[in-house]
């Protein structure tokens, strides 16, 4: 996957709490086999109206967001539905991370093996680039992995914590499965003890 | 002595390989329940990395998602839901995984059929690309949902790097009043601890009511604690869990069965043993519940109204509020049991196992579905079809107007033909209210099975408890 080090774009607010994996990414767009071409898709139900039209309410229609490649979320943002599409979707789209006050726990993850970075801020940060976010047009953000550092040239700088294993894997693009079969003796030898559905 | 633990640490402790320096522990999976939606990626990394299915033993496949409910030589399936449904098939005999196909008779939704055929024992863990594998933790087993890279790890190693969870006891005194279900406890907890009340944490359900649930009551209890937030729900075994267990396909006969009891039998929380959190909850003030909103904490008693967002305790919360009432095209204050209902489904991972399907005919028994109404029952597998045919509840739901259907996930999210039409308001037995869930513009309110029965009949949400069965 590709590593997450330093980014610097344009931040899109979406001020909505429980937004959950169904709006990311529709069941009806589950059915593909593929893990590539979902952006078209994201958030499918709010971004266009039921005959495929661009929704000009929607906060990523509006042209000052184009391009946009970080997500301000608020809470809990990505809850429900395991899908891994959720991720795949956002990524497709061209959003390098999402920052928002808290995340759900399958989607965090499954962001983390697909090179999105979620950022955890506190509620007030957030707040303050929600505000920052929705007044300047062409708002943007650097997030700095490294330094687990996010800050703007307007005198914004906040710190997040990040889970050091899931950061190591986002710095340099790792591949886990790799990284787990390093212990394959220790697997086999757990296997050959291990007594349940023997 | 050696430190108490609770029932968590245990089945936790039993299944950690190891704790590597740069790495979270690795934990191994005894089980990997396998569908055709989160899979094919999974299987196509696989094939793009020339690795093997690590256990192809411990690993089981079925299709429930995308299948249709309707007779399978009647229906034309979509091109899309075909290939994927065919991919799995070809991915299952490539890797030498046993599928529950569609021809078979043990098929069904995944969360049902694990624990049916008795594959799903307690100490085990359990993984799924589906975030309701926290069904299974009814067994005291550790059970959760992962994405489908998370799938492809543990088809390629059969464990997963995982940080420990934390753990919250959700200890729920007291008995649950006459006409009160498991979905109603489930309900009501979420409305408390909200949809991210448990994020972070596994949930042990304890105490009276809990002890007094059936295996089934404990599934869909445990089954929607993802919808909390929470990474799993369990619920330490006893006699009612063995009793479940003993004589199952798939569970262990004999001195087997001997020597796994021993074992399972331990599996429960020590005296004094820590908890992150403990939430105390009195069952007895547990009532009935119907959802209002796009979350399933957004729920109030059947008795009660639609609240008003101008009470909400925050800003967010209050513009969530108002947003999921002009979905929902409703207004605050009006009586849940004036709510009228278009569709009803009864199903999914949830609610569609024999005891919920006895439970909503005893309901219909002697009545008629409202004429303005349509309502279908989705039996969770084909096994519980049978035997729901063999009791004669079928004849009591298609003799009420029902439509009686072959199993799946179905309209639990609409990813089959079972979907609910621009505007149409459904009265569902299933897991998320969320937006669009069941079809765009769709509008979902989860109840009980008996709740969802009695709309039925009357048309509108009514309070079951005062219901006269005939």
């Amino acid at each position: 996957m590709e590593p997450f080090r330093q980014h610097t774009g344009i931040v899109v607010p979406l001020d909505r709490v429980n937004v959950d994996t169904d709006q990311i990414i529709p069941k009806q767009f589950l059915k593909r086999i593929e893990r590539t071409g979902f952006g078209q898709f994201l958030f499918n139900d709010w971004r266009f109206t039921p005959d495929g039209t661009p929704n000009p309410e929607f906060i990523l229609n509006a042209p000052r967001y184009k391009g946009a490649s970080i997500l301000l979320a608020a809470k809990n943002f990505g809850c429900g539905s395991s899908r891994e599409h959720a991720p795949w979707a956002l990524g497709d789209y061209g959003f390098r991370a999402v920052i928002a006050p808290s995340f759900a726990d399958i989607f965090s993850n499954n962001c983390g093996k697909n090179g999105l970075l979620t950022v955890v801020l506190t509620e007030s940060e957030v707040n303050k680039l929600m505000k920052r976010a929705k007044e300047t047009e062409g708002y943007q953000l650097t997030i700095d992995l490294e330094l687990k550092q996010v800050y703007d040239d307007k005198g914004f700088s906040a710190s997040f914590e990040i889970d050091e294993f899931r950061r190591r894997c986002l710095l340099d693009g790792l591949d886990d499965i790799g990284l787990t079969l390093r212990h394959e003796a220790q697997i086999t030898a757990y296997e050959q003890q291990h007594t349940a559905l023997a | 002595m050696s430190k108490p633990r609770s029932l968590f640490e245990k089945v936790w402790d039993e299944h950690v390989i190891c704790t590597p320096s740069d790495q979270p522990p690795l934990i191994y999976i005894d089980l990997h329940l396998v569908h055709e939606v989160t899979s094919p990626q999974a299987f196509d990394g696989l094939r793009a990395a020339g690795r093997k299915v690590r256990r192809p033993e411990r690993t089981i496949a079925t299709v429930d998602h995308n299948n249709p409910t309707t007779p399978l030589a009647l229906t034309i399936l979509e091109p899309i839901s075909e290939k994927q449904m065919e991919t799995l098939r070809k991915n299952c005999r490539e890797f030498g995984i046993q599928l529950f196909d569609m021809g078979s008779e043990d098929r069904g939704i995944v969360h049902v059929i694990g624990p049916e055929l008795g594959f799903t024992q307690p100490g085990l863990t359990i993984v799924c690309g589906d975030s309701h594998t926290s069904t299974h933790g009814a067994f005291g087993a550790l059970a959760f949902g992962i994405g489908t890279s998370e799938v492809e790890h543990v088809l390629a190693t059969q464990c997963v790097p995982q940080q420990k969870p934390r753990t919250m006891q959700i200890d729920v005194k007291g008995k649950l009043p006459a006409g009160v279900s498991a979905k109603d406890l489930a309900l009501g907890i979420i409305g408390k601890i909200g949809t991210d009340g448990g994020t972070g944490h596994v949930l042990e359900f304890t105490g009276e009511a809990i002890r007094a649930l059936s295996m089934e009551g404990r599934m869909t209890l445990c089954n929607m604690s993802i919808e909390a937030g929470a990474r799993a729900g369990m619920v330490a075994p006893d006699e009612t869990t063995f009793a479940y267990l003993k004589g199952r396909q798939h569970a262990p006969q004999d001195a087997a069965w001997d020597k796994a009891l021993a074992h399972w039998k331990t599996l429960h929380t020590d005296p004094g043993a820590h908890y992150d959190r403990i939430v105390e909850i009195d069952a007895s003030s547990f009532a009935p519940y119907v959802t209002w909103g796009t979350n399933p904490g957004m729920v109030v008693p059947v008795t009660g109204e639609v609240p008003d967002p101008t009470f909400a305790s925050t800003d967010a919360d209050r513009r969530a509020a108002e947003r999921a009432l002009e979905y929902m095209a409703l207004s605050p204050h009006t009586p849940i049991q004036t709510i009228k209902v278009d569709r009803v489904f009864i199903g999914s991972c949830t609610n569609s196992r024999i005891e919920d399907l006895r439970a909503a005919a005893k309901v219909i028994k002697g009545y008629h579905v409202d004429s303005r109404v349509q309502a279908m029952v989705v039996p969770g597998s084909q096994k519980i079809k049978a035997e729901a045919e063999k009791e004669g509840l079928h004849d009591i739901f298609t003799t009420a107007g029902f439509e009686w259907r072959e199993s799946g996930c179905s309209m639990c999210l609409a990813m089959n033909p079972d979907v609910l039409q621009p505007g149409e308001r459904c009265a569902s037995t299933s897991n998320r209210n969320f937006e669009g869930r069941q079809g765009r513009d769709g509008r979902t309110h989860l109840v009980s099975p008996a709740m969802a029965a009695a709309a039925a009949v009357t048309g509108h949400f009514t309070d079951v408890r005062h219901w006269e069965y005939r």
